[in-house]
């Protein structure tokens, strides 16, 4: 492809009808879940979005060094997926992985810590936020190579099914993995092994800065692939936390089962660039304004509301999460920042860096 | 076990961890009905079972990342790469994530988990078949190298690596898997992981190297000592983490030393060895550390193998020289 004929291709992206996930949003009102279950997954989708605001905050403030990368506009892929997870049950995510962790119930303060780099957070500011982990929420780490982390999540589906314990993996990607070797390994020896592994395509429509759609084979990069590996092709609205958590305990329960591995593929829409670096102007401002107007946060207080849920009920929730946020505010820049002496720990087993002698 | 070879040494290993630790599996392409490439891992599926011996797909990366996340499961997988030049699709796992994860996790995950990679050429295989990139893993924080010699040293080391709670790549001599023979203990023994180890004792040179060179550095000692030279062997044994001290006891003694490898020279390990050597033995050297290597080419095919690998010869010239100085 010539430069003139990929710009041309860009210039064609951003004259067509933006890419929405098909289906009305009120069809959703009538799925089988309590509202409980419901006002707990509002909550949480507050607490993802009010978090990575915050998280964005401290950046321009210049508390959280390096990169880091947001998920706001996203949240209800992890809120859907992390309501129908057990507790014991493993996942893994990207670079992007802030609302993965606290998906699973990871404390708010530890987390913006360690995007803050300080001793109190969450790895002692070894991970950073491209490498959240929380063993004891069965958070496996969030891997910044990609499409690394898909076959690593065999692995532990695989011990899962070896011990018979009956814990599922789910492993979060974005739609630029799917045009890597990993991605293909991974899901042949998921089938396979018939791992209780289920992989989560977060199609944002943009690889980084290209849209997914200019350099891939298919249009839609996971769910068409799908059936080549003899899996069920699962397209769905990443911005409907019922659909998604719908869509997670049906699979779920599958591969808990014995049933085998699940690919889905959830539409979405980063609300900002890539990363901090990146204003995302790239992106046709049609696009943005129909994501827009397909926020998972409104859809969802818009559904309460319809189901009888007050609109000071909601509020009240909202500001009950305001507070937590801020508390972890409190307690991520009351941190210090690491000694020198964590640089060279943690290495080997015992604890250091040093060679032999 | 009595009288073994070092393929037998490790099949034998592996079967022992299989049998005494139920945390262990083996992956790979076709080491299971077939046994392996090298037949390493013969009879092994039918003793253990296709649950803990089984073939996966030609997908390195496939399997090392799996095996990873079986160890960050809390299993003990031992991946088999069948040839070095194969491992290299499987090197972003190793370096970005194996190595990586428990210094990352603030050391709440490891990954206790064994590579094992045959390396090295003298089977007329040709460049991914025969090459000798330990460097490149031995360059990598938080992943220990080992690299067996001897039957003892393969059971022993192999067995200590299961065990090692720190991921170990396991380098096989390729052209001694069949080449040498000794008695070893049918039983489970370790062999400590980092110590080189002084195979021969003498006082006016110390040869130095690992894996497959020490048959020609074994050679080019009888040689030396025909000749009334009193010649230390060293076998490395452990790349990462290096016996530094281990290196410098000897070359403190003799004052000379020659390091032998069959990776090219440019970025060869030899040059670390020699680095080190020369940080803590300067004032005891008599003459310049020599190194004995490859080419800085590529491995080549078979017709040209023994112009590329270094012959008894070229080690003897050197120690020779060395010995003028």
């Amino acid at each position: 492809m010539t430069a003139e004929q990929f710009d041309s291709r860009l210039l064609d992206y951003a004259q067509r009808e933006p890419r929405m996930p098909s289906g009305e949003d009120r069809s959703n009102d009538d799925l089988d879940i309590a509202l409980d279950e419901r006002k707990e997954m509002y909550e949480q989708l507050q607490v993802l979005r009010q978090f990575e605001k915050r998280a964005y905050d401290l950046f321009l403030q210049n508390l959280v060094k390096g990169t880091s990368h947001l998920s706001l506009g996203m949240e209800a892929i992890a809120t859907g997926f992390g309501q129908a997870m057990r507790p014991d049950d493993y996942s893994f995510a990207t670079y992007r992985g802030h609302a993965h962790t606290l998906a699973r119930g990871a404390d708010l303060g530890p987390v913006l810590a360690e995007l803050l780099g300080r001793e109190n957070g969450i790895l002692k500011g070894k991970g950073g936020s491209m490498h959240l982990t929380s063993v004891e929420h069965g958070m496996m780490g969030s891997y910044a190579i990609i499409g690394a982390h898909l076959t690593i999540a065999n692995g532990t589906a695989w011990a899962a099914q070896m011990r018979g314990t009956d814990q599922v993996t789910v492993c979060f990607f974005g739609d630029g993995t799917t045009n890597i070797g990993a991605f293909h390994e991974a899901l042949n020896f998921a089938v396979i092994w018939d791992l209780p592994v289920i992989f989560v395509c977060e199609n944002n429509l943009y690889m980084e800065y290209t849209p997914i759609d200019l350099i891939t084979a298919v249009d839609n990069p996971a769910a068409d692939r799908a059936p080549a590996y003899g899996l069920e092709r699962i397209l769905i609205d990443g911005n409907d936390a019922d659909e998604v958590y719908e869509t997670a305990r049906r699979v779920i329960s599958r591969a808990r089962a014995g049933g085998g591995p699940s690919l889905v593929e959830a539409l979405t829409y980063r609300e900002q660039g890539h990363s901090r670096a990146d204003p995302g102007k790239y992106r046709p401002p049609q696009e943005v304004a129909a994501w827009k107007e397909h926020d998972p946060i409104p859809l969802y207080h818009q559904r309460l509301l319809r189901l009888g849920v007050s609109e000071s009920e909601l509020s009240q929730i909202t500001q009950d999460v305001a507070r937590r946020v801020d508390d972890a505010t409190e307690f991520a820049k009351s941190g210090a920042n690491p000694g020198e002496e964590h640089l060279l720990s943690d290495v080997w087993a015992d604890g250091g860096s040093a060679w032999r002698n | 076990m009595g009288e073994v070879n070092l393929a037998q040494a490790l099949n034998g290993a592996l079967d022992t961890a299989l049998g005494s630790d139920s945390r262990v599996v083996l992956l790979g392409e076709d080491i299971g009905r077939t046994g392996g490439v090298f037949r390493i891992t013969d009879g092994l599926l039918d003793t253990h079972g296709g649950e803990r011996v089984f073939d996966t797909p030609v997908a390195e990366s496939g399997i090392v990342g799996a095996a990873f996340g079986m160890a960050v499961a809390g299993m003990r997988p031992v991946a088999e790469i069948q040839f070095m030049g194969f491992s290299y699709p499987a090197y972003d796992q190793v370096i970005n994530h194996v190595a990586r994860i428990r210094n990352r996790s603030n050391h709440r995950f490891a990954a206790p988990m064994v590579i094992r990679v045959p390396y090295g050429g003298g089977i007329g295989a040709a460049e991914h078949h025969s090459e000798s990139t330990e460097s490149i893993y031995a360059h990598i924080p938080g992943i220990k190298v080992v690299v067996p010699s001897t039957p003892r040293d393969a059971r022993g080391l192999l067995l200590a690596a299961i065990e090692d709670p720190d991921p170990v790549v396991f380098l096989e001599p390729i052209r001694l898997y069949r080449a040498v023979k000794e008695d070893i203990p049918d039983i489970y023994y370790t062999v400590d992981i980092g110590p080189v180890r002084v195979e021969r004792e003498g006082e006016d040179i110390t040869l130095i190297s690992w894996g497959a060179m020490m048959k020609e550095t074994r050679q080019a000692a009888v040689r030396l000592e025909s000749e009334g030279v009193s010649v230390e062997v060293l076998d490395v044994r452990t790349l990462s983490p290096l016996d530094r001290g281990g290196l410098a006891d000897s070359v403190e003694k003799t004052g000379r030393a020659v390091i032998i490898h069959e990776a090219p020279l440019t970025g060869g390990f030899g040059g670390e060895i020699a680095a080190s050597i020369q940080e803590r033995c300067l004032y005891s050297l008599l003459s310049p550390i020599v190194r004995v290597t490859g080419w800085d080419t590529v491995f080549p095919l078979k017709r040209s193998e023994t112009h590329y690998l270094p012959a008894v010869d070229r080690i003897v010239n050197a120690a020779e020289k060395t010995l003028e100085g």
